[in-house]
């Protein structure tokens, strides 16, 4: 070509081949750049606030005279919400993936795999205000409690946000498998049932747990939904039937009131930082078992 | 203990995966019902193309509009070129080394971040660092930070199924490998790219903690005049009001769902057409 050889040509080449390999790595910088900005106001906390009260604190009184950033309430909250939501998320979601991919008849599958996309393109706030009006006062009235805005509610509620992530992973995760080692085992004179349970699902094992780390994921880390339906109070739950407050609710909820430089307002960056890492530490094990889900 | 045969506990296991199935299914028919029965009544031309009054319990949600489509055009703007050049990098010049691996990782990462940690760093930087201040361009860089990952892999995943036999041919006839990527492997590739962007971009507009402390406002008694502005955003209107709004109708809160709604399965539905258009066109 002859265009190529002129020049100014090719250092437009260079330059873009430049730019292409600083976009490749942008992502590391954001990562770094995230970090070190939660990190950079986070720490800023510790000058007036021991680390040992932020992350041992069991209060969260971040306007009294003296004000405590206790961590400990928040991040049980969140744990709390996240177990109920995982404990429902589960069992229901393997159910679905199972029968989305292997049960359910072809032009049946297709609309229950559109339905759930469809699910996973609503706005989380759209979700929390339906919550908000219609299972806040169910949980209400099925457990007989004084208010419906409880960490159960939150857990059903990120529990069914959840189930895009663990439904089409789980599902992708089982169709994954070989075509042969299901026909193998029908071969064999297995039921369909015993195929999934003792042939597919052990296959599918790496990939269903990816995506159960990932909706795990998705729900420690769901704002909107969680403040408008779990009740907000800042207290060690005792059951999963009282108001809690999770870290991303506390964040989102709180960050407007804080003075800009406030030890609020640092305590609030060093919650994020805590957030940052469980969700790290997350990514990390979903990584590992879609690793392994690969190499088999 | 009685022994139920194989046909029975396939049936009855079977039953139990179609109620799962339906437990997460007839919620969401439910709500998208209930969403347009109640929010179909709200919807007016004043509705579409005024400013709320009384407090947000009239009027319209025009200036929510609005804002919600400047942050997605301002989203696009920072995350695709970015988001095209690195899937670039990744699909047509990475080796299988740590710096590929480490980018993987930090894909991964970022799409696991929690969106009001994204908040947090874009008030950290943008708003009170770079001293952008609480503004539409705060707002977008913040998002398009948070689309990167999902643009980044489903371009990658586009570029990877042009066959490599292109790439020879064309570096066969003299072809740069920059002139080879331009000419041959994106023109390919692209319905793949919009069709991730569009997703992403669907995504950022149904956002709400990113931009609560970057760019959203409560109530603005006028538009928007530059990128230093703050603006009205749709999810941050639907969440002022159905939580902060004491006796509002419902149906302006349904109205608002509703709109938000429509706007994000547009964009999802043409992410879906472009997909279609272009594989019927694909020869191979």
């Amino acid at each position: 070509m002859e265009s190529a050889r002129k020049p100014w040509n090719r250092a437009l080449e260079f330059l873009i081949e430049r730019a292409i390999f600083f976009a490749g790595i942008i992502s590391i910088f954001f990562v770094i750049l995230i970090f070190v900005f939660l990190l950079k106001e986070g720490v800023s906390l510790l000058k007036t606030y021991p680390l040992k009260d932020f992350i041992f604190g069991q209060k969260w009184y971040p306007i009294s005279e003296p004000p405590s950033f206790g961590v400990v309430p928040l991040l049980l909250g969140s744990l709390a919400v996240t177990m109920g939501a995982i404990v429902i998320a589960v069992p229901l979601g393997m159910g679905a993936a199972i029968y989305i991919a292997v049960v359910a008849p072809g032009w049946l599958k297709e609309i229950l795999k559109a339905t759930v996309e469809f699910l996973a393109a609503i706005p989380s706030i759209v979700l929390g205000f339906i919550g908000l009006v219609t299972l806040v006062p169910l949980v209400k009235q099925v457990f007989h409690l004084t208010t419906g805005l409880t960490a159960i509610s939150g857990s059903i509620m990120l529990a069914f946000m959840a189930m895009p992530t663990i439904v089409s992973m789980m599902e992708d995760a089982l169709t994954a498998v070989p075509r042969s080692y299901r026909e193998g085992a029908i071969a064999m004179g297995a039921t369909k049932w015993q195929m999934i349970w003792r042939v597919l699902l052990p296959a599918a094992s790496s990939g269903m747990l990816a995506a159960i780390m990932l909706g795990i994921g998705r729900v420690i880390g769901e704002t909107m939904a969680v403040l408008m339906i779990t009740g907000n109070a800042a207290r060690i739950p005792t059951s999963l039937f009282q108001p809690v407050r999770t870290m991303t609710a506390t964040i989102a909820a709180e960050m407007g009131e804080a003075v800009q430089g406030s030890d609020h307002y640092f305590a609030l960056f060093a919650i994020g930082i805590v957030l940052f890492i469980i969700t790290f530490l997350i990514n990390l094990a979903a990584g590992f078992f879609i690793g392994r889900a690969h190499h088999k | 203990m009685i022994r139920i045969s194989a046909k029975w506990t396939e049936r009855i296991a079977f039953f139990f995966l179609l109620v799962s199935t339906l437990i997460i299914i007839i919620p969401v028919i439910l709500i998208t019902v209930m969403i347009i029965q109640k929010g179909l009544p709200a919807m007016n031309l004043e509705f579409l193309t005024e400013s709320p009054r009384l407090g947000m319990r009239a009027g319209g949600i025009f200036p929510a509009i609005l804002g919600t489509v400047y942050l997605v055009l301002g989203t696009m703007v920072f995350a695709l070129p970015i988001g095209i050049l690195a899937a670039i990098y990744l699909s047509e010049y990475a080796r299988d080394n740590w710096l590929t691996r480490a980018i993987d990782l930090a894909i991964v990462n970022l799409a696991g971040v929690p969106s009001v940690v994204y908040g947090l760093f874009g008030l950290g930087l943008f708003v009170i660092f770079l001293n952008f201040g609480t503004s539409i361009l705060a707002g977008s860089l913040t998002l398009a930070i948070m689309s990167l990952p999902v643009i980044i892999t489903a371009s990658r995943e586009a570029l990877g199924t042009v066959p490599q036999s292109f790439r020879e041919v064309s570096l066969a006839l003299g072809a740069t490998r920059w002139q080879t990527i331009r000419r041959v492997v994106l023109p390919n590739a692209l319905p793949g790219i919009m069709t991730g962007t569009v997703l992403a971009l669907s995504r950022a507009a149904g956002e709400t903690a990113p931009i609560l402390f970057t760019v959203a406002a409560f109530y603005l008694p006028k538009l928007p005049q530059s990128v230093f502005d703050q603006c009205m955003a749709l999810p941050y209107h639907l969440y002022v009001i159905a939580t902060q709004v004491p006796k509002i109708k419902p149906h302006v809160q349904y109205g608002t769902a509703l709109v938000l709604i429509v706007m994000v399965l547009v964009m999802n539905l043409s992410a879906i057409l472009i997909r279609a258009h272009f594989r019927k066109k694909k020869h191979w």
